[in-house]
């Protein structure tokens, strides 16, 4: 089957934004279609074939999504997203122990519904830490030893960042947590299907998934909650106590059977596919340094999952530069890009300094990502970069050998 | 973000990129901006015997609304007089390239770029008086 063909059409961009989403791959459709229309039944009813029916999938699934990460599958739930997984992780254990604890541990490059969620308690009176990262993008050990009091309910990390692909040491990081009795988080929706990840070795207790992210469904996504030692949770939705009790509302069939054939295909296929894209990753950066000067890489290069790079071009504006390569749909760090009008906050907080920031794009490869479209990608992009350091005055600048940094720019 | 065409135009297809002699008498410089808000642009004009502008040239670094206002003023300052330059309003850079209202900021930084342009002209001519 060419895949390739069916995900994408030819009028299109050659899609470069993994970290952003996904295609569905066609096999997880397949596995969906019969639960839109034949089984169609309601998986809580109990009463017909039907509901029967539909509970088989969903419990099928619910086993897929556990195997991928070596939890139970009673230990899995139903969500409609990561960022409502990671709502429900820290928000829901932080108000049930809040008697006896108070204060959160959580990293500066979390994603925003991590960073709110934590605002959001710190609001309601939580005490809440947050770990910098180093220059690399991974956190020091140390500090987050040092930054857990016995108050310290809930450890959140992200196993991997979305911005940067850097995987944190998740294993050294369960193993302090459950030293200091506190429970660990890892918003692990970059992760999951990409890295091996096992809750038992990793000491996790909470975990959030997204199916949009792993080849599936968007509007699905999972929480892992540990049994042994349990976890307790508050709920966000409460109605009919489906999910253990932890989110109530009708589980949505298709998408759960869709998260779970996705869980499958990327446990299958994750050995190869790991093998495949650090390949294509090597030949994008190859490709690049050998035409381009001035260009880094943010974030550790070791420590990173395969299917991202995040580049900043020197003396070249993001957005500018997106526009140019219009035939690549990527994303940038530039504040142009957003309303915000800042720069990448993750960029940031490893040190990078605003103006570089500005520079940067983030390159996601994925499944379908072939070597003739990366090899298309570096010929454009070396061929824009090019076209606007002749245009920029900061090329200019730096060809004649002065430092930008010497000049007193007035900010507007 | 959807621009217009004569933004993307512009964006594609700049007039008149590259520098002047920023030592010459006749030629005036402005560099406004900072790399850390993401867009600088250096515009130079070069005034003829008549007064009039003769030529203008401009780099930006900065997103493609920088680049196409930048590259607009150019095409718009020549043949005009120095004064007449000096009229030119961000409102207008704005209009023409139908910026959408986040984009704002780089007509305005077009028109402080025209206006230290003068300025550094007008300084040197002072001088030379």
């Amino acid at each position: 089957m060419n895949v390739q063909t069916q995900i994408r059409r030819n009028d299109q961009p050659i899609y470069l934004d993994y970290q952003a989403t996904t295609p569905m791959d066609p096999r997880v459709l397949e596995a969906m279609m019969p639960y839109f229309t034949h089984q169609f039944g309601n998986p809580h009813s109990r009463s017909h074939s039907y509901g029967w029916e539909a509970e088989e999938g969903v419990e099928k699934a619910r086993g897929q999504v556990a195997k991928l990460i070596g939890a139970d599958e009673k230990e899995v739930i139903f969500t409609s997203g990561a960022t409502e997984s990671n709502n429900l992780a820290i928000r829901g254990v932080a108000e049930f122990y809040k008697d006896r604890k108070n204060h959160i541990v959580t990293t500066v490059t979390e994603h925003k519904c991590v960073l709110d969620t934590c605002r959001h308690l710190q609001e309601q009176g939580f005490e809440v830490t947050y770990l910098p990262v180093q220059k690399n993008g991974l956190i020091d050990l140390d500090e987050l030893r040092a930054a857990i009091t016995d108050k310290t309910v809930v450890v959140s990390v992200m196993a991997v960042n979305n911005e940067i692909g850097v995987i944190q040491p998740l294993a050294e990081i369960g193993k302090i947590c459950r030293e200091k009795k506190t429970f660990f988080h890892t918003d692990a929706a970059q992760a999951a299907g990409k890295i091996a990840l096992d809750v038992e070795a990793m000491n996790i207790d909470l975990m959030s998934i997204s199916g949009h992210k792993i080849y599936g469904p968007k509007g699905i996504g999972a929480l892992y909650v540990r049994r042994k030692p349990r976890v307790r949770l508050v709920p966000l939705i409460v109605g009919g106590g489906q999910e253990r009790g932890f989110r109530s509302g009708t589980l949505p069939t298709p998408l759960c059977v869709g998260l779970g054939a996705a869980a499958e295909i990327c446990m299958k296929e994750m050995g190869d596919e790991a093998e495949r894209l650090a390949k294509l990753q090597a030949r994008m950066l190859k490709g690049l340094q050998s035409k381009l000067t001035d260009i880094v890489v943010n974030g550790d290069l070791e420590h990173r999952i395969p299917g991202n790079l995040n580049i900043s071009f020197a003396y070249v504006e993001g957005e500018s530069l997106m526009m140019g390569i219009k035939n690549l749909a990527v994303s940038s760090g530039s504040a142009c890009t957003s309303a915000s009008l800042e720069p990448s906050y993750v960029l940031r907080a490893l040190g990078v300094e605003e103006d570089m920031a500005h520079t940067s794009l983030r390159i996601g490869l994925g499944r379908f990502t072939t070597e003739h479209e990366v090899d298309t990608a570096v010929e454009e992009l070396v061929r824009h970069v090019k076209k606007l350091r002749e245009m920029s005055p900061l090329w200019e600048m730096a060809q004649e050998g002065i430092d930008i940094k010497s000049i007193e720019w007035a900010a507007h | 973000m959807a621009y217009s065409d004569k933004l993307i135009d512009h964006y594609e297809n700049p007039r008149n990129i590259g520098s002047l002699d920023k030592n010459s008498e006749d030629v005036g410089t402005g560099l406004v901006g900072a790399p850390a808000c993401g867009d600088v642009m250096k515009l130079q004009i070069k005034v003829g015997a008549d007064g009039l502008i003769e030529d203008a040239k401009f780099k930006t670094f900065g997103c493609g609304s920088a680049i196409a206002s930048s590259s607009l003023v150019t095409e718009w300052v020549k043949g005009k007089t120095v004064d007449e330059a000096e009229t030119i309003k961000n409102t207008d850079i704005a209009k023409h390239l139908a910026l959408p209202p986040v984009k704002i900021h780089c007509s305005v930084l077009a028109e402080d770029a025209i206006k230290a342009a003068i300025a550094d002209y007008r300084a040197k001519t002072k001088k030379a008086e």
